[in-house]
């Protein structure tokens, strides 16, 4: 009886569940399960990019192909945001069931992942300002000079090659958008991306042209996770079903992307050829073993970057936090304000957005080189709060102290450089390690404005490997390496100088 | 003549006159005692001497500089002031990241600007001269109450003021110690200084002070020889 009347309100209480949730979910998926897609709508159209007119719909080819690929399994699309950076570790969670944003096949992703049959080919071609046409045609053109891409694609591994053949410097980038505004400001000579992305960055600057020489070929492909063979395979049915029927002509024509090329790569597929189109365009993956060596020169010259960075960044740090703490505790009513909105903007504002507005936001004003904008925005964030640790050290200077240099006649000046400034020093040593540790962390953030530090030559060697295993023990061990020594000198100073 | 007269001097602390009208005076080579008990104002009359109490009423002239009503002396009264008194703390406050011989020659390098090498023979011959000469290289958190103080005194004599103020000295000492302090304040008044001493310890006063002036509630309610307040 007592289990019976469990059933019934078991029961009961699923049906209304059930009723409750068709409600609120849309009504076509009350039968049909969903496909869960990855994308990053940051990329933009025409791959992913979000509805002007609802942000929270997205369009482009990709998203059309996410439906049509969805309608052909059945299920329902739904999108995932998803940092590109992100994608591959992701689809090998599983956390979606295929992910689609222009993603470029390459060997290292085949090996780790399930990969679909390409369904867009591309071209990767260099970018030019407009002056430029006649001088730089090709890579080979541009020795000592600048080439910018996103990091971790086919367009850095043939920069990468560039830069020992051709002497060319690559600069890499997170997004798309800055390497073009980038080279229109003149901070970098050229950009190699594909044509997708290279037609837009023409569109958007009018003094850049696309030199017609092809550098590379490469081809958009779906992610699944490893495990998801059998889908992978109906998928690729799919899209060869489409590519026969013209519903991928169709897509790609509605995107201004159709050409010559998308006929040939469908014609070759079609044929069964789906090795040739997998045919790498670069080099097969090296062992983890070989890639780490070859990886480690530049994961060592990253980290001297870092290092070089961070104490350059802490010394301005705390040259300008003295500055600063000192106009706080002795300035005039006006200097104390304007110094404290300065503390507490810094403070509460991401230093990724200080970077930003640095290195992209002043570039039409002051065109400062990238390291000089990294050293900068940390030096002066860190500056921030440096002020507030000698601040608060200053203040904790006891008033005695204080009352014994004034009546042997030391000027402000003296009581601070004499007494003050040294005591409250030793208040603000352990702290100050702290922050420089920190710091010494916090220059990774960096990367966004194209200084390749330590974290950045991780993921790119991560990206390229298909792996974050070595690479995260390799990059840790390497940071290990540079802070403790950092935190066993801190030790030492501070007993040295710790006497009450 | 008197290096040192308070004219009818007031301290105010917020709306509290903690000094009322105190007037007293001290000639060099005197060594005079401010009496009185704990929160009396004999402590607040030593900081206003020693330009760290702005004072809201009357005058305080020393060795020919004279303090007004108004904010805390500036500048080159500020300057003149300190040139002419020192000031032992009751708790000394001995600079705490240096050495005690630092402590006494860094303001006669600094404010007089007496060459280091001089300066620190001189600050030797001082802490010689207080018998804590074998302290001169310890830290300040390294010595007793009495070296301390000592080390104090010598850093307040380092600028050479006529004028000398101590505040509550007797504190930190244990008995058989006042009796060598009350001595060498005796000798340093002897060579011609005017050592004022704020102290509650009437025993003392009466080792070593040649007047004494009673306080109690910011008021000077007695004055005269020791031997005649302290009957």
């Amino acid at each position: 009886m007592r289990s019976h009347s469990h059933c019934v309100r078991a029961a009961s209480l699923f049906v209304f569940l059930a009723l409750a949730l068709s409600h609120v979910a849309p009504a076509d998926a009350q039968s049909r399960p969903e496909l869960r897609w990855g994308g990053d709508a940051e990329g933009g159209a025409p791959f992913v990019e979000a509805d002007p007119n609802d942000p929270s719909h997205v369009v482009g080819f990709d998203v059309e192909i996410a439906t049509l690929l969805a309608e052909g399994l059945g299920r329902v699309p739904r999108f995932v945001q998803v940092g590109f950076t992100s994608l591959d570790a992701l689809a090998a969670r599983g956390d979606f069931d295929i992910g689609l944003s222009g993603i470029e096949d390459s060997p290292a992703r085949r090996a780790r992942l399930a990969v679909t049959i390409p369904y867009y080919e591309f071209r990767e071609i260099l970018t030019v300002r407009a002056a430029d046409r006649d001088r730089f045609r090709t890579l080979a053109d541009l020795r000592g000079r600048k080439v910018a891409t996103l990091g971790a694609t086919l367009a850095y591994d043939l920069l990468v090659a560039a830069q020992s053949r051709d002497g060319v410097v690559p600069v890499t980038y997170e997004d798309d958008v800055h390497p073009y505004s980038d080279l229109a400001l003149g901070r970098i000579d050229a950009v190699v991306l594909d044509e997708v992305l290279a037609l837009r960055g023409v569109r958007r600057n009018a003094t850049l042209i696309n030199q017609p020489a092809e550098l590379g070929v490469g081809h958009y492909v779906g992610l699944l996770a490893p495990s998801q063979g059998p889908l992978r395979d109906r998928m690729n049915e799919l899209l060869r079903e489409a590519m026969r029927d013209g519903r991928l002509e169709a897509i790609f024509k509605r995107w201004n992307m159709w050409n010559e090329d998308q006929p040939r790569l469908y014609a070759r597929l079609l044929a069964g050829a789906a090795s040739e189109a997998a045919a790498p365009a670069q080099p097969a993956p090296a062992s983890a073993w070989e890639a780490t060596r070859r990886y480690l020169p530049a994961l060592f010259r990253a980290a001297v970057i870092t290092l070089i960075l961070s104490c350059a960044s802490m010394f301005l740090a705390v040259v300008a936090g003295v500055l600063i703490a000192s106009g706080r505790v002795y300035g005039s009513r006006p200097v104390q304000a304007l110094l404290t909105a300065y503390v507490e903007i810094i403070r509460g504002t991401p230093l990724l957005l200080q970077l930003f507005v640095l290195y992209f936001g002043l570039a039409s004003v002051v065109q400062l080189p990238a390291f000089v904008a990294a050293l900068i925005g940390l030096g002066l964030n860190y500056a921030a709060y440096e002020s507030e640790i000698y601040r608060g050290a200053l203040e904790a200077v006891p008033t005695g102290q204080l009352d014994a240099a004034r009546t042997l006649g030391f000027s402000n000046r003296q009581t601070l450089v004499l007494v003050r400034g040294p005591q409250a020093f030793r208040l603000a040593l352990a702290p100050m390690t702290n922050d420089f540790v920190a710091l010494l962390k916090d220059s990774s953030l960096v990367s966004v404005i194209t200084v390749v530090e330590l974290t950045k030559e991780t993921s790119i060697f991560a990206a390229n490997i298909g792996s974050w295993v070595v690479p995260g023990a390799l990059c840790a061990a390497i940071y290990l390496m540079m802070s403790l020594p950092l935190a066993r000198l801190a030790r030492r100073i501070e007993k040295g100088w710790r006497r009450p | 003549m008197s290096t040192l007269v308070l004219n009818s001097v007031k301290v105010h602390r917020g709306p509290r006159e903690v000094i009322q009208d105190v007037s007293l005076s001290a000639a060099s080579g005197e060594l005079l005692a401010i009496m009185g008990a704990s929160g009396s104002g004999k402590t607040t009359i030593l900081r206003a001497l020693a330009g760290l109490e702005p004072i809201a009423g009357g005058t305080i002239d020393i060795d020919g500089i004279q303090l007004k009503a108004g904010g805390l002396p500036r500048g080159a009264l500020l300057r003149d002031l300190h040139r002419r008194v020192g000031i032992v703390f009751q708790f000394h406050h001995l600079f705490a990241h240096m050495t005690a011989l630092h402590n006494v020659w860094l303001a006669p390098v600094h404010v007089l600007r007496r060459p280091r090498a001089e300066a620190e023979r001189a600050a030797r011959a001082l802490l010689e001269m207080l018998g804590v000469a074998e302290r001169a290289d310890s830290m300040p958190h390294e010595l007793s109450g009495g070296e301390a103080q000592r080390v104090a005194i010598a850093r307040a004599l380092a600028v050479e003021p006529p004028v000398l103020l101590m505040d509550e000295p007797t504190a930190s000492l244990d008995p058989a110690r006042r009796g060598d302090l009350a001595a060498t304040l005796r000798e340093l008044a002897a060579q011609g200084r005017t050592v004022v001493v704020a102290t509650h310890d009437a025993e003392f006063a009466r080792a070593c002070a040649h007047r004494v002036v009673m306080v109690e509630g910011g008021r000077v309610i007695r004055e005269g020889r020791t031997s005649d307040v302290l009957e």
